[in-house]
């Protein structure tokens, strides 16, 4: 089994590697929807909104739980079990604020007069991208509390960074996506 | 990756005590069921993709005869079907949601499913010289979603309001107004839920497949010493992963039209059924059309990838010559790739579609046939001069380069946005898709289970009832399907229950009734084929060699029966390509074998 083992010393594990594929498909995913965007925002009729406020402080939320997660993994690494179990909660509270803060988001666009029924513009897809955006994140969020649960179960100890490294990965992913989402609507609203 | 060696070996060693352990007990539900293996999910995919390819093959003959003999009433239709035929005679309803399930189930789950889930699944870690796929678990629940989505589809066919009715490709305002139709009720949405289901178990796969062949090829297995096999499933994953979630997006702008009100894809509508004006504005059904064939182009190649790569492999085995211009072949693999991407519009070319647009994708569009030639090629030259063994799977793959040729040519006539004028929405279409995808991915499918059935089940297929199922479905394929294209280049339209009323059309009527007939024929051929499918599974003649076909690549190193975990110690280590037929006077060099000191080296 040695043998087999060398030649896949220095690739990158199987697993991390599948993330990144499936981050892939999940960016294929939001570029549909954006370039729907794009051709139907260039037709007559379109019309947009005033992107809420709050908005941005949830960008700036999901900007530093991507710090508390990185610091995480670094914790993790250096074996600070204590540190690393804090920060994973840290950014699973920030990542439930930022759903939360979605939401706020879109009840204030909605009292504004985005409504589902009827002619559709930006708003309409501010809710469905912004909306599957939060899902992912939502994703994140339970396999943050799947890692908290392990991390705070006596039963077992795993020095295992990979599923870290993968968790980590992943919400700096969904933090980018969001960056990207942001300023996409920022330009086109 | 900024890991160090000592981690990555824990992790590995890990691994293999998940799959090297193939001792332990293990009851009949891990084992069968709820199975980590990747050779009893691919048969888990194979036989689900079988009982999926009878229901719709069923549906066929059932809108055929409807077809064939529009004059006539069937009362035994209407035992059979109860509301569906009242009267014996199919309604218009009905039909349409017979060709519509008919489409999906055969271009999803059977040819998508069925196929690239049987043998992406099989082959890869065997050829690739794996114990398992990157991750059992995924590969697991990719059967699972497959399998729920199958249920969820199978029981739209039982609702009150029927199955969706409105055409594979699920157009929108049809598709997004419940009012619409009887199919757009209930029929849609456990259709859209059944779909969404199978896009996961596709992403679920392809992820593994591409993670698999990238990171677990044994010792010494080069990119380029893989077989095509694997070739060909790897860039058909790829091409899964980065379409099926765009088709995802469409179908969640779809969710929200159809149940929030929004405008996504509907605008000024008049439902005459209601008799309602509706108050979306601004929607375009266009839009639906692009997100949908971003998916569906690739879809093409996805059904067709896992086929060429398979007859690549079996011609070459067969013909006990290596493969013609193997980086050709791959080349051509990732041209095909690259260029499924960029031609979706062409099945857009009457929507009013921007001309000059359409014509950028007309030239698209003929670039394909430069690698498509290039492999017909390549198969022709692998096959010329050679010492052909006609075995089952053999005959099946001559038939799907036959197939591949002619369907490829009416290719070129529909690539032309101006004869597309006259020519789509006809049985042209039809008959052009039928063979090019339909049928060849077939015999693709059917020469890889006669090819691998041995390994798959230790036994083998018994010759004289695949000899009369090859010969059999080939001149029916060709003779249901011919005389299509005269009845699409005279303009008879598709999706039309019944052609009496046309005059011009009458000329068919002997025709039709031709095609319908074979069409049955053909139909009970292939119960032929699972019955003798079944048959051998249990009575078949046993394999007693671990390399009946003298192949040279590594699925045949393995034990006849193998455990989970495919080989017993280690894993072989590859020292050469897979194609080392008569060569240096040797009928085949396995990979295995070292290089010898007087040898050429590939």
């Amino acid at each position: 089994m040695t043998e087999a083992v060398s030649t896949q010393r220095k690739k990158i594990h199987p697993h991390k590697f599948t993330l990144w594929i499936g981050i892939g498909s999940i960016i294929m995913m939001f570029a549909g929807l954006t370039s729907a965007y794009i051709v139907k925002g260039s037709m007559a009729g379109f019309t947009t909104v005033q992107m809420p406020q709050i908005f941005y402080y949830s960008t700036a939320v999901m900007l530093i739980s991507s710090f508390t997660m990185q610091w995480a993994l670094k914790s993790f690494k250096e074996r600070g079990m204590q540190q690393y179990r804090r920060l994973l909660t840290v950014t699973m509270i920030l990542g439930l604020a930022f759903i939360c803060m979605q939401l706020i988001g879109f009840s204030q666009l909605w009292e504004a007069g985005t409504k589902m029924k009827g002619s559709t513009g930006a708003g309409q897809f501010l809710y469905v991208i912004f909306g599957l955006h939060a899902v992912h994140v939502l994703g994140g969020i339970i396999a943050l509390i799947v890692m908290f649960i392990k991390a705070f179960s006596a039963r077992i100890r795993n020095y295992n960074s990979i599923p870290v490294e993968v968790m980590s990965t992943y919400w700096h992913f969904v933090d980018l996506l969001w960056v990207y989402l942001f300023v996409f609507f920022l330009f086109k609203l | 990756m900024s890991h160090g060696h000592a981690e990555v070996i824990t992790t590995h060693e890990v691994h293999h005590d998940e799959h090297g352990a193939h001792h332990h007990h293990q009851s009949f539900i891990t084992k069968y069921i709820f199975s980590q293996d990747h050779k009893i999910i691919a048969k888990q995919f194979l036989i689900t993709g079988m009982i999926w390819a009878i229901i719709g093959g069923l549906m066929s003959v059932l809108f055929r005869l409807q077809l064939g003999y529009p004059d006539q009433t069937f009362p035994w239709l209407e035992d059979i079907l109860g509301n569906w035929a009242r009267g014996g005679k199919i309604t218009p309803e009905s039909y349409y949601a017979l060709v519509t399930m008919h489409g999906t189930i055969l271009v999803f789950f059977v040819l998508t499913g069925g196929l690239s889930g049987t043998f992406a699944n099989f082959l890869i870690p065997l050829q690739c010289g794996a114990r398992d796929m990157a991750s059992p678990m995924m590969n697991m629940l990719s059967y699972w979603f497959f399998f729920g989505g199958s249920i969820v589809m199978l029981s739209s066919l039982f609702i009150q309001t029927g199955p969706f009715s409105g055409g594979w490709t699920a157009y929108p305002p049809l598709s997004a107004l419940g009012d619409a139709s009887p199919g757009s009720k209930t029929g849609m949405d456990l259709w859209i839920t059944a779909m969404a289901m199978f896009v996961v178990s596709s992403l679920l796969g392809g992820l593994n497949y591409v993670s698999t062949v990238l990171n677990l090829r044994t010792k010494g297995m080069s990119m380029t010493r893989l077989p095509l096999t694997i070739w060909a499933l790897f860039f058909t994953a790829v091409l899964g992963i980065l379409s099926f979630p765009v088709l995802l997006s469409g179908f969640i702008l779809l969710l929200f039209d159809r149940h929030a009100g929004t405008s996504f894809y509907l605008s000024d509508i008049y439902i005459a059924a209601t008799n309602q004006a509706l108050p979306n504005e601004g929607g375009s059904a266009i839009l639906y059309q692009h997100l949908f064939w971003f998916l569906g182009h690739p879809e093409v190649y996805i059904i067709l990838l896992p086929a060429m790569g398979m007859a690549s492999e079996i011609l070459s085995v067969n013909a006990r010559k290596p493969i013609f211009g193997y980086m050709a072949m791959v080349g051509s693999l990732f041209a095909i790739t690259i260029l499924a991407f960029l031609v979706w519009a062409h099945h857009m070319f009457v929507t009013g579609l921007n001309p000059f647009l359409g014509s950028v994708f007309v030239l698209l569009t003929l670039l394909i046939a430069v690698p498509s030639a290039i492999k017909v090629f390549n198969w022709l030259t692998t096959i010329w001069k050679s010492n052909i063994k006609f075995t089952p799977g053999m005959l099946f793959a001559l038939g799907f380069v036959s197939l591949f040729i002619s369907g490829g040519l009416t290719g070129i006539f529909l690539g032309n946005s101006t004869l597309d004028i006259h020519l789509h929405d006809t049985y042209f279409v039809i008959a052009h898709f039928h063979i090019v995808m339909g049928v060849s991915a077939f015999f693709g499918m059917f020469a890889g289970i006669y090819h691998w059935f041995p390994k798959m089940y230790g036994r083998f297929m018994n010759n004289t009832m695949a000899y009369i199922h090859f010969w059999g479905t080939l001149i029916g394929a060709y003779l249901i399907f011919w005389p299509m294209h005269y009845e699409g280049l005279a303009g008879m339209p598709r999706r039309y229950l019944d052609y009496s009323n046309w005059s011009s059309f009458n000329q068919f009527g002997e025709l039709n009734k031709f095609i319908s007939t074979v069409a049955m024929i053909v139909f009970a051929l292939q119960l032929l084929f699972v019955f003798n499918f079944f048959y051998s599974i249990w009575k078949g003649r046993k394999v007693t060699t671990l390399n009946p076909w003298d192949a040279t690549t590594l699925e045949w190193t393995t034990p006849i029966h193998p455990g989970h975990g495919n080989w017993e110690g280690e894993i072989p280590e590859v020292h050469r390509w897979a194609y080392d037929y008569s060569k240096d006077g040797r009928d085949f060099i396995p990979q295995t074998e070292p290089i010898g000191p007087n040898e050429s080296k590939h």
